[in-house]
């Protein structure tokens, strides 16, 4: 996998790409141009969201995930399955098969990722009553929700949670008790997420929470779900350990029950977070005390690399977080309160602003350049078409203004000056010099 | 003395009770603050202002235009509108004091802080007003100065 300045496990698969232009419009940070028919993602405004891959009706858009034969490179291989997965499966098959199953599949062992989000529940609940912010706290859990606050809503950075998500939490644990039981070194323990998203592949790959993520590798749950059924009939249960409340986290809402205490705002879908975030920065929300915000519809269970319907997936998902609702909990409260106040779970690096909108780093050139684009706009004809290769004619505008493109990409402005220039064409046709009329003249009498 | 450049100049008419559209021209000045690159806690500041005074047209004036102008070291914002004005404005900065119809907070609307909420966020306010006739609100938020 390459890393440059930004990894993203959204990519283009550049051979079915027809230049459609479907995808440019659905883009969060407007981040897609199609140029030379063939789409290309501005890096450092991409966050990894999946809405592109949603959208694009020839799958040309794809998530980079690692491949299972990655799992060769380590001793100790450890699956953390997203609380997602369990969704993926019709009522016959048991939780405890599915993670049977999984193991089959070449690892050591399972660590659920529903455990570490108890222990996040434990520890959001903590910080929430700590009191200690401005506004209501927001979920640091979905990655391409991060991504959106660096790019769109830096300013309220200052709300997010400090706490890692489950899955980084679930690492840093499963490598912890790996690791106690004294055979192993570090590098030779694998711990592979089992992904419903590119957002968490990118999360892994690049993190920015903290510098290095514990998790080595991130598998694509549709590929993981072909494995497993394959396994479902021969491999051996393993005791599904997490709760219902840890468990509930792989779907839009879930963190909320969880918490269950205070007012908590659940919103999924990226679209309808921004509009949430809106408010949230307009201070209209004061009496909200959390916000769960998910960038895809539905939660993790509605994640671009699930297999089921998330609709599905979510009543699936329900019945079992409710079947295993009162169990006793891996952890005692004083386990919880112990490792919370040690630090484990938190980020060790602040989340900063990714300063990737502006026109110009200077505000009285961004200035000059958004003047330059209204004026530009003014000339456009406002249909929004995207045959330019920008999401809108506002987009192309600014676009021109950055010298990234030009007015006759415009095919109504091209059009206009080709007529304008085939007017003059023919009237310069029509006229011609004296001497060459008399040439006319005489080519024109008859043999 | 070095004479200023040119503001960039963001204009939205606003229609009174239309309030599937409030918001809007908050909504799209705090989007291109985020293009000028203004700093993460003015874009806030401006987002702000912006859409109380926007919201204020919608719930008590006939109609009106909202107006950014943005300099590069300060944005204001002034929002014109026509509209029953307000008589006493020493009053109407009080905290809580609405008149607001009951049908508007019943939406969420009208809790009496939107005016406290812009004191608070701009560095200047300035807010002329004629019975009958309407209001204009000139607000200053100056960059860094939050």
């Amino acid at each position: 996998m390459r890393v440059g300045r930004y990894f993203h496990s959204v990519t283009l698969d550049a051979e079915k790409c027809k230049g459609c232009t479907n995808c440019i419009k659905h883009c969060p940070t407007e981040a897609i141009r199609v140029r030379d028919g063939k789409a290309v993602i501005k890096e450092e405004r991409c966050v990894d969201c999946g809405e592109c891959i949603r959208i694009c009706p020839n799958h040309a858009k794809v998530a980079v995930t690692d491949e299972l034969a990655e799992l060769s490179r380590f001793r100790h291989t450890i699956a953390l399955p997203a609380p997602a997965l369990l969704g993926q499966f019709g009522p016959d098959t048991l939780p405890d098969q599915m993670l049977g199953a999984l193991v089959g599949m070449g690892f050591d062992e399972a660590f659920e990722v529903a455990l570490a989000a108890e222990a996040v529940t434990y520890a959001f609940r903590r910080i929430i009553e700590s009191g200690e912010a401005p506004g209501p706290r927001i979920s640091p859990a979905c990655p391409a929700v991060l991504r959106l606050m660096q790019v769109r809503f830096p300013s309220l950075l200052d709300l997010l949670i400090p706490i890692e998500a489950p899955m980084e939490v679930a690492a840093r644990m499963a490598k912890k008790q790996a690791l106690a039981r004294g055979s192993l070194n570090p590098e030779e323990v694998g711990a592979f997420f089992i992904t419903p998203c590119p957002a968490k592949v990118t999360a892994v790959k690049q993190p920015v929470g903290t510098h290095a993520s514990c998790v080595d590798r991130a598998i694509s749950m549709a590929v993981a779900y072909g494995e497993i059924r394959k396994n479902l009939s021969t491999a051996s249960p393993v005791p599904l350990r997490a709760t219902g409340p840890g468990l509930g986290w792989g779907r839009a809402g879930g963190e909320a029950m969880a918490l269950a205490r205070g007012t908590v705002l659940s919103v999924d879908g990226i679209h309808s977070v921004i509009k949430v975030f809106e408010e949230v920065e307009r201070g209209r929300l004061q009496e909200i005390d959390f916000i769960e915000a998910q960038a895809c519809v539905g939660g993790c269970i509605g994640g671009p690399l699930v297999v089921q319907n998330p609709f599905v997936a979510r009543v699936r998902l329900r019945n079992i977080a409710g079947q295993h609702w009162a169990k006793t909990s891996l952890f005692t409260p004083a386990e919880l309160e112990a490792e919370f106040a040690s630090g484990a779970w938190h980020m060790t690096r602040v989340v900063g602003p990714r300063p990737v909108m502006q026109l110009d780093d200077d505000v009285q050139r961004a200035i000059g350049k958004l003047k330059l684009a209204e004026e530009i706009l003014d000339r456009l004809p406002g249909l929004d078409c995207g045959s330019c290769g920008a999401p809108s004619c506002r987009a192309l505008a600014e676009d021109i203004a950055r010298e990234d493109a030009d007015e006759t990409d415009c095919i109504f402005i091209l059009r206009e000056r080709v007529q304008v220039l085939a007017e003059g064409v023919v009237d310069l046709a029509s006229k011609l010099p004296p001497a060459i009329r008399a040439e006319k003249k005489k080519d024109g009498e008859p043999a | 003395m070095t004479t200023e450049a040119e503001p960039l100049v963001l204009e939205f008419a606003v229609q009174g009770m239309d309030f599937t559209a409030a918001g809007e021209a908050a909504s799209s000045i705090r989007k291109t603050c985020m293009k000028l690159g203004l700093p993460a806690r003015d874009v806030r500041r401006v987002a702000i202002v912006a859409y109380e005074a926007e919201l204020n047209v919608v719930i008590h004036a006939w109609k009106g235009t909202v107006r950014a102008l943005v300099f590069g070291d300060r944005v204001e914002l002034v929002v014109e509108d026509s509209g029953p004005g307000i008589p006493d404005i020493a009053q109407a900065m009080v905290e809580g004091f609405s008149t607001a119809p009951d049908h508007v907070r019943e939406m969420g609307f009208g809790a009496g802080m939107g005016l406290i909420n812009i004191q608070r966020h701009a560095d200047d306010l300035v807010i002329e007003s004629v019975v009958n006739v309407g209001t204009v609100l000139r607000a200053t938020v100056r960059l860094g100065a939050g």
